[in-house]
């Protein structure tokens, strides 16, 4: 199984990421921003960072990279895509998932250890995870909240498409405490969380609770 | 030469917790007749002649496509012609 890892300029935790992949057991394949190829990979993920230094807003340059042009119409098919962060604010500006990410309510800069609940372990990010399952994950980000119109925000709700809440409290004032959401099909998932930086011991990780990003990918690769 | 000026705005309904920093400032620096700051961006696009319908256009397609995100902002086009 090969899952691609997303590099633009100012992208910061694809090492993590590729690490994560390999962990899980796939073979992680470096994918370029400026290259019109995917290399046939069986799913995507899209890290963290600072793509192109945030400049206009999160994601909104990167959106129009050479890479999105392929990555757009072959998620909207059916590509298993997990943006994290930086990753989910630039699926958003590319409406493959609603709403945006904007400025913490605090405004300031999170870094911490958030607990989060998994309200949908239907999609193709989520299997390995009980419905409902609490786990522990670093966030760190300045622009992580969530907000979309009323309407968006009902049929999310209706449909099961927040996929992550944040527990013990709101730390950046996301509507209805969003941290995570997947598109109609379930294929597409954001957050702002990093599971790739919660898989091992070794690097002082709050839990190894990422992982569970990584092996549902791939019990889903395998079964497909 | 003229010059389209692009200002894109938080939606009303956003929060904008950039403008109520400024605003609690403001009263803190002694100037207390402002009730509420709103912060937004604004762009210059040179043209090389003078505008027309079609450039015209084209910067409300550059405003929509990338300037703004119209999930969460608004824009407003107004031109400055050279004297």
């Amino acid at each position: 199984m090969r899952v691609g890892v997303v590099t633009f300029p100012g992208t910061l935790d694809d090492q993590d990421a590729a690490r994560a992949v390999r962990l899980a057991g796939a073979e992680a394949v470096p994918l370029w921003h400026a290259d019109h190829d995917l290399r046939g990979v069986d799913a995507v993920f899209l890290p963290g960072g600072f793509s192109y230094g945030d400049y206009l807003r999160c994601g909104a340059i990167s959106r129009f990279a050479p890479l999105m042009e392929e990555l757009i119409p072959a998620a909207k098919a059916g590509l298993p895509v997990l943006g994290t962060c930086n990753g989910f604010q630039i699926l958003c500006e590319a409406h493959l998932l609603p709403g945006a990410l904007t400025r913490n309510a605090g405004l300031h800069y999170l870094c911490r250890d958030q607990g989060i609940r998994v309200e949908n372990n239907a999609t193709a990010w989520t299997g390995q995870f009980d419905q409902g399952q609490e786990i522990l994950l670093p966030i760190k980000h300045g622009e992580g909240r969530y907000v979309a119109d009323a309407a968006t925000l009902a049929e999310l709700e209706r449909a099961g498409r927040v996929v992550f809440r944040y527990t013990g409290g709101n730390p950046n004032g996301s509507l209805n405490d969003i941290a995570g959401i997947c598109n109609e099909a379930g294929n597409v998932v954001g957050l702002m969380p990093h599971p790739e930086h919660a898989v091992e011991e070794l690097t002082g990780a709050p839990s190894v609770d990422g992982r569970g990003f990584f092996t549902s990918i791939l019990k889903k690769l395998v079964t497909a | 030469m003229a010059r389209v000026i692009v200002d894109v705005m938080l939606k009303p309904e956003i929060l904008d917790p950039q403008g109520q920093a400024i605003a609690r400032a403001l009263p803190r620096l002694g100037f207390s007749s402002v009730a509420d700051v709103r912060q937004g961006k604004r762009f210059e696009l040179e043209l090389p002649g003078p505008a027309t319908e079609e450039t015209l256009a084209e910067a409300r397609k550059i405003a929509e496509t990338l300037l703004a995100n119209t999930v969460i902002e608004d824009f407003h086009l107004h031109i400055e012609e050279d004297a």
